[in-house]
């Protein structure tokens, strides 16, 4: 009896609750990109029957890895309300620290490997350290360090590359496992991960905090200056082990690699929703963001804009979306 | 700021007095001016080639182009913004000018036009980066980092990369000498006093000041801090224009392309020239001995036999050891404030 009665109670509810869900997702910032993603690539699908097949979209999802690395830690970041313009400088640091240590040094390539990661880590903790403790604006401080970490890639390499790896070393670069690049995995790992502690721990928690009112965040006991450094420091890892996947890929190391990848990265986390200062924003829509990006990207190289110039569409993407969330923040309001 | 430091030397102890004064001597651009002549005399001491006649004027013409562009990203550091886009802003309009210019050769219209119309184009162009700042109060970082990848592609998309050769020779202002000394020389130090006097003396240049040191203070001193901001950014496309055409003449070939780390190097000129990145505070004076600083250390690099690639490496530091000294004045100023 009882459980007649529940059960047409329980199919209302799921269908409201299905309905209200759909609606919310709709007319969230996430909802409103993935339809204009889902569009986009239709569009491109009936403009070249060569980009909606598997193998084209693997391909684009490598060539998305790296700023897709850089886009979590960046996710976080911004939304404490601070931001990292010197991840391409690390990144091009981190692979030239690698091709030095084991062409110049002649370390073994493993070792050399995890001397590149660490000293992506290392420049992203003296950013978090400087900006923690001597209280420099982080737009500043990693300014400073943009120019800083680039030089020292300049000096260490005097604009020499490194090249001839063993082929153990472009395994991960090039290679599959289980049919799917490798990078496939280390980023769907990673983004999970990301996602996870974003959203599912009082860290992630912690984060939005100091992005809303950060001494309101201190006077809560949450340990701000210990996460502000966690964060610089996993954006310096990340874009360390992003320098040695894409050195493993491209098979050398070059003092300018990732010159503005910066403004890729920001773009992409940005029209992902994340409020430029700071307090809110997600992972899901990062990576959105990531796809969008690459979307439009491929979509102008397939109709014959050269690569430079789709720097025009990321710049242009990047002021608009902050446009448009800054409209639609004060029309919720 | 005035009147506190009248009153507190009219108050102070004749010792304290002295101290205070000597303190006031002591400011950024003295110390910037004895940093720029202490280094000079140690690369001299290293290699007395470096004082010759023709190194220094070389030193000061490669400055000028920078110092110019720095004296328009001063007023906008010191109204609490940034600027990223210049570095791609001066490839734009540098090469605006060259075309022009051979359009000029060909007949039709005046050479004058290639001077003018990179001023204005500039003026144009951040003035929408000023409207997005001001009035739909987008950070200027991100507004600014997006028009630098947008005039970079824009360029690239237009030239295809391709240099501009056989430009007319009335073109190359930068290259001419009067009485011996380059052009942009003269630029450089007319541009410095005009704008010093025109920050210290004139309201909008008072009001640049209150904008970025107090806002709040200048709203209620009735200074309108969007129009201010409008107009430091068009002040800014302005002072890029010239410091575009004095790049753009120097050599006998337009790059057409955007120079790389030039936004940088301005920046640079700017904080190390004791302009504050948290706003409100700076000199035109200061930045102008800044880009002579960096082009001392650059060209001083080379004749101490120091590998030019460190150059970008010692540009961070330099910008990370001013903005400390900065701090670290500010939290000494607010103790004893508070004292």
């Amino acid at each position: 009896m009882a459980a007649v009665e529940q059960q047409p109670l329980q199919t209302e509810t799921f269908g409201q609750r299905l309905r209200a869900w759909l609606t919310r997702l709709v007319i969230s910032q996430e909802g409103i990109l993935l339809i204009i993603t889902i569009i986009a690539m239709l569009v491109l699908s009936t403009q070249s029957d060569r980009f909606l097949t598997a193998r084209n979209l693997t391909r684009e999802a490598v060539l998305l890895f790296e700023v897709a690395m850089m886009a979590l830690p960046m996710t976080y970041i911004i939304i404490t309300g601070g931001i990292d313009l010197s991840v391409g400088s690390i990144f091009g640091m981190s692979a030239i620290i690698l091709g030095f240590a084991w062409q110049d040094a002649g370390l073994p390539l493993e070792l050399a490997i995890a001397i590149g990661i660490l000293s992506g880590m290392i420049a992203g903790f003296v950013n978090g350290l400087f900006i923690v403790r001597v209280g420099v604006p982080p737009l500043i401080m990693t300014l400073a360090t943009l120019a800083l970490y680039r030089g020292m890639a300049l000096g260490i390499s005097q604009a020499r590359s490194a090249r001839g790896f063993p082929d153990w070393f472009y395994e991960v670069g090039r290679g599959d496992f289980l049919g799917l690049p490798w990078q496939i995995w280390i980023l769907g790992a990673a983004i999970l991960i990301s996602a996870i502690v974003l959203a599912r721990t009082s860290f992630g928690r912690g984060l939005y905090a100091i992005g809303n009112n950060e001494l309101g965040a201190r006077f809560a006991g949450i340990p701000v200056d210990r996460y502000k450094l966690i964060i610089y420091t996993f954006s310096g890892f990340m874009s360390g082990v992003a320098a040695w996947i894409f050195t493993s890929r491209v098979s050398t190391t070059r003092s300018d690699m990732g010159t503005g990848i910066e403004l890729d990265v920001i773009a992409a986390v940005v029209l992902g929703g994340t409020d430029i200062f700071g307090g809110s924003g997600t992972i899901a829509g990062t990576v959105i963001g990531l796809i969008l990006i690459q979307v439009l990207k491929s979509g102008l190289l397939l109709s014959g804009v050269k690569g430079d110039a789709t720097t025009v569409m990321v710049g242009a993407v990047l002021i608009l979306a902050i446009l448009i969330n800054n409209l639609v923040g004060r029309f919720r309001s | 700021m005035t009147a506190t430091t009248q009153s507190a030397s009219t108050t102070a102890a004749a010792g304290s007095g002295v101290r205070a004064r000597l303190s006031g001597f002591f400011n950024q651009d003295v110390v910037l001016a004895l940093l720029v002549v202490t280094l000079t005399i140690f690369v001299w001491l290293v290699n007395p080639r470096f004082l010759a006649q023709r190194n220094v004027l070389d030193m000061l013409n490669n400055s000028s182009y920078i110092a110019v562009a720095a004296i328009g990203m001063t007023m906008v550091i010191i109204s609490g913004n940034i600027d990223i886009s210049v570095g791609s802003l001066i490839g734009l309009l540098a090469t605006i000018s060259g075309q022009i210019a051979i359009g000029a050769q060909d007949g039709g219209y005046p050479l004058w036009i290639a001077f003018i119309v990179p001023l204005f184009v500039g003026a144009l162009i951040e003035a929408f980066i000023g409207f997005l700042v001001a009035y739909l109060r987008i950070p200027s970082i991100v507004v600014s980092l997006g028009m630098f990848s947008i005039l970079k592609g824009a360029l690239i998309l237009w030239t295809n990369g391709v240099w501009i050769y056989n430009l007319p020779d009335d073109f190359m202002l930068a290259q001419q000498a009067p009485l011996g000394v380059p052009v942009p020389i003269y630029f450089m130090v007319i541009l410095t006093i005009l704008a010093a006097l025109w920050m210290k003396y004139s309201a909008t240049g008072r009001a640049i000041y209150a904008v970025g040191g107090n806002r709040e203070a200048a709203r209620l001193s009735g200074i309108s801090e969007k129009a201010t901001i409008m107009k430091v950014f068009i002040i800014n496309g302005v002072m890029v224009g010239i410091a575009s055409i004095l790049f753009a003449t120097q050599f006998n070939a337009i790059q057409s392309t955007v120079p790389p780390g030039l936004e940088l190097f301005i920046i640079t000129a700017s904080v190390v020239g004791g302009v504050s990145i948290l706003g409100g505070t700076g000199t035109v004076i200061g930045s102008t001995l800044g880009s002579i600083l960096l082009h001392v250390i650059r060209f001083g690099m080379q004749f101490v036999d120091v590998s030019q690639y460190w150059l970008q490496a010692v540009q961070g530091i330099l910008i990370l050891v001013t903005v400390m000294v900065d701090l670290l004045r500010r939290r000494r100023q607010s103790y004893s404030g508070r004292g």
